[in-house]
C-alpha cells in the first residue's frame, strides 16, 4: 500500500464540543496504518494542546494527556499556528512539552511540535494527500 | 430589573460574547461557562473588552477554567464562582439571559 500524506485539521477547543476528542482517537486508529501523518492546530484548536487540564469537577475524561503518547505512535509532525496563539495570548509555554523518539539517532528526544506561521501552514496543508477536519 | 448573562461559547468562534456585551447595562452579571471561559484569560481581544465594560460584573465558573488549564491566566477582576456560585447568581439576580 503506498504510503499517503494526511493531515488532521484541529480547530475547536476540548471539551465545549466532541470535536477534539473524536479527532485524537481518529489519529490513534490511523496511526496503526503506517501513513505520513501530520497533525495541525489552528484557531480554537491550540487550547487542546495547553497544559495542566483538570477536568475532574466538570464530570468529563480529561483526554490531554494522550497527545504525548502521540509520539510513541510514530506520529511527530504536530504544527501550531504562531498567530492562533498570539490572538488568544498564550506562547508554547502554556502548551504540553511533546516529544518523540528518533530510532535513527538511538533513541534521541526531539520536539514533537513545529510552530509555523499560517501561511508556512499553508504550505504544508497543500503538500497533502488528505485534510481530515476536526 | 438584573439580568444575569451566561456565555458558553468560545469568543473567537462565535459571536455570542460581543452580542452579550452589547446588551450588558450597568448592574448586571455577566457569567462565562464552558468554552466562554476563555473570554477570561489574558492577553486577547476579549480580555480588552471586559476592561472596558465598566458597570458590569464579570464571573467565570471556576470548573470549565481548570478543565481547560487557564487558572494562571485569568484575567484580573473577574469572580471566580463554583456550581454553588453559579446557583447563587441566579438567585440573586431577576432573570437569566443564556447566550447560547
Amino acid at each position: 500500500m503506498a504510503v499517503k500524506k494526511f493531515m488532521y485539521v484541529n480547530r475547536k477547543a476540548p471539551y465545549g464540543t466532541i470535536y477534539a476528542l473524536e479527532s485524537l482517537e481518529v489519529v490513534l486508529i490511523g496511526a496503526a496504518f503506517d501513513q505520513d501523518v501530520s497533525l495541525a492546530f489552528i484557531g480554537d484548536g491550540v487550547y487542546e494542546l495547553t497544559k495542566g487540564q483538570k477536568t475532574e469537577a466538570i464530570g468529563q475524561k480529561n483526554f490531554s494527556p494522550t497527545y504525548s503518547a502521540l509520539g510513541d505512535y510514530d506520529v511527530n509532525k504536530i504544527y501550531v499556528e504562531k498567530e492562533s496563539l498570539e490572538e488568544r495570548g498564550l506562547t508554547l509555554d502554556d502548551l504540553q512539552h511533546l516529544v518523540w523518539e528518533d530510532e535513527d539517532e538511538d533513541w534521541a528526544e526531539k520536539d514533537s511540535i513545529r510552530l509555523v506561521s499560517r501561511s508556512e501552514l499553508a504550505d504544508v496543508m497543500a503538500e497533502q494527500d488528505i485534510c481530515l477536519s476536526f | 430589573m438584573t439580568l444575569l448573562h451566561t456565555v458558553n461559547k468560545s469568543p473567537f468562534e462565535s459571536m455570542s460574547f460581543d452580542t452579550c456585551l452589547g446588551y450588558a447595562k450597568d448592574g448586571s452579571t455577566v457569567l462565562l461557562i464552558e468554552d466562554g471561559v476563555y473570554a477570561a484569560t489574558t492577553g486577547n481581544s476579549a480580555a480588552d473588552k471586559i476592561k472596558n465594560a465598566s458597570g458590569v460584573t464579570f464571573a467565570v465558573l471556576g470548573p470549565d477554567l481548570q478543565a481547560r488549564g487557564l487558572e494562571n491566566k485569568l484575567a484580573d477582576g473577574i469572580k471566580v464562582v463554583d456550581y454553588e456560585g453559579f446557583v447563587n447568581l441566579v438567585a440573586e439576580h431577576d432573570s437569566v439571559q443564556s447566550w447560547l
